[in-house]
């Protein structure tokens, strides 16, 4: 049981490490000094947070926005993608193949420069449009793989019972194929929305002037003087991805039931 | 009965998609870095090869050091930490819940992250504010590479825990009892039939760390020094402040055959591997 014991203290080393600086934050949130040394107990950055960072608020509002959006058109379309992959053979199949495995294995940064290069020498204007147009490029191969790993599992066998039973094919895909797929098309979407909210690299390089995601506020916050503000928001964060992967959790059981 | 034609429909959304926004830019960046440096930023349409020339600058060349020795070194100590990690939820009564528990970290914003640590150890923070409590010397803790390493680290963790979560999930611990019965000690058991059975695992982890690491921007911009710029901050410059856009392109096109050429070697160690066991 020698091992045991080893493989649990490195175990319990890494979750103080990983928790370590987030309860620092949570603590230092509700610290009324500006400083790292307790100064009493204070609600005034949530109250700044909620009630003076206008432009804070303006940048949540944009990555809902982007997140939303980029994340139903990459499910939609990578979702199809990996019905085609799975199941139809076509001339471009291995050109596909690759070009939708690459994104996912390139570092960021490549995406965002690329991007930036294009939409640059195209004289396309860098704004809200450009990043939902690089969310959606770099979430499509996820819900690709994610959906063609639940195809893997799909019995086709209903699928040759609804053309037997003389559905055509449109009817198949919409009353058999889609809701049999269902959980893995909402994780698809779920993953999208979440690399969506965090990305920042390559916001960074495809944002304009008035563009802001949250990512991008948060970089600046920290960029040029630290505000407590960020600790408030940190928790609010937290708690928020908490009680949304509570959630998710539940949606997916009960989707999947 | 299922009309092959329909193949084309399913798959032309995504086919032009990533043709139009990831091919397309992807040439032209390989394009661009054989082109003359614009006056005022941008290209001139004349070839050259201006873009390479960082290849004589030391400055350039340490960089390129700076960024693989960081990679290697976050990579090795992360999957080095992962895999007991690993080890420990796999074999552990309440794995979901442990599991759940590395990962609420992750979902935390990304920027939050490297804030977090800012916090705790930069110049005014909690763990220099305790030094002056205990009359010791603050010291700058932040800003060198020691800080890009650690906080690499604490990004990428998750990303190598899952994966050999999953390799040693479905390993038979039987096995090693077989090895012990056969006379091999328990450390012989572990690096023979241990080690190679979830070697898939450690190859996805050292992929997931070591990608990302090599194209680190924020890290080690947000906490690193002199001493850790890496290649992701050069592009950044190149591209926003002194608008070389063929070097900027061309060091893009280094990092994108970097990458390439570390998944060609092991996805062909991973099957290799696999030839060899059947």
């Amino acid at each position: 049981m020698n091992k045991k014991k080893f493989s649990m203290n490195i175990f319990i080393l890494t979750l103080v490490f990983l928790y370590l600086p987030l309860v620092v934050l949570i603590v230092q949130s509700f610290n009324s000094g500006k400083g790292v040394s307790w100064d009493g107990f204070s609600l005034k950055w949530y109250d700044e947070l909620f009630n003076h960072s206008a432009r804070l608020w303006t940048s949540f509002k944009y990555s809902i926005l982007i997140a939303v959006t980029s994340s139903i058109i990459s499910t939609a379309i990578g979702t199809l993608g990996a019905i085609s992959l799975q199941w139809y053979s076509f001339k471009h199949k291995k050109y596909l193949q690759v070009i939708s495995y690459l994104p996912l294995v390139l570092p960021d940064i490549i995406m965002g420069v690329s991007l930036l290069i294009l939409f640059t020498s195209i004289k396309f204007k860098l704004g809200l449009f450009s990043i939902f147009l690089a969310h959606t490029t770099f979430n499509i191969p996820f819900v690709l793989f994610i959906v063609l790993s639940r195809l893997h599992d799909f019995d086709y066998s209903i699928v040759e019972a609804a053309y037997d039973l003389g559905a055509t094919e449109k009817e198949t895909l919409t009353k058999v194929v889609l809701p049999n797929l269902m959980p893995g098309i909402i994780s698809g979407l779920l993953m999208s929305i979440t690399l969506s909210l965090d990305d920042f690299v390559i916001t960074f390089f495809v944002a304009g002037p008035g563009s802001s995601t949250l990512p991008l506020h948060i970089y600046s916050m920290i960029k040029f003087g630290v505000s407590p503000v960020i600790n408030a928001l940190s928790v609010i964060l937290i708690a928020g991805t908490i009680a949304l992967a509570m959630s998710t959790k539940k949606i997916q059981k009960y989707m999947v039931s | 009965m299922k009309n092959q034609r329909n193949g084309l429909v399913y798959s032309a959304p995504i086919t032009l998609w990533l043709t139009l926004l990831f091919v397309a830019p992807t040439l032209i960046v390989i394009i661009y870095s054989f082109l003359k440096k614009g006056i005022y930023g941008g290209v001139e349409w004349i070839f050259s090869i201006d873009g390479y020339n960082f290849f004589k600058s030391s400055y350039f060349l340490k960089v390129v050091w700076n960024t693989v020795e960081i990679s290697v070194v976050v990579t090795f100590l992360t999957v080095l930490i992962a895999i007991p990690v690993a080890l420990y939820i796999a074999t552990s009564k309440y794995k979901n819940f442990l599991l759940f528990l590395i990962i609420i970290p992750f979902w935390t914003n990304f920027l939050i992250r490297i804030y977090s640590w800012i916090s705790l150890l930069g110049n005014n923070g909690l763990l220099n504010n305790l030094l002056i409590k205990f009359g010791l010397e603050p010291h700058q803790f932040i800003y060198n590479k020691f800080a890009v390493i650690l906080v690499s680290i604490y990004a990428y963790l998750p990303y190598a825990i899952l994966p050999l979560y999953s390799a040693i999930e479905k390993f038979d611990f039987a096995i090693i009892d077989a090895a012990r019965d056969l006379g091999a000690s328990k450390m012989k058991a572990y690096m023979k039939t241990f080690l190679p059975n979830i070697k898939p695992g450690i190859i996805t982890a050292t992929l997931f760390t070591f990608i990302p690491a090599l194209g680190s921007y924020a890290i080690p911009k947000l906490v690193g020094g002199n001493d850790s710029q890496m290649l992701g901050n050069v592009i950044a410059r190149e591209l926003t402040i002194t608008r070389d856009w063929p070097k900027a392109a061309a060091i893009s096109t280094i990092l994108t055959i970097i990458t390439v050429i570390f998944i060609i070697v092991l996805s062909k160690y991973d099957k290799d591997h696999k030839g060899g066991k059947v």
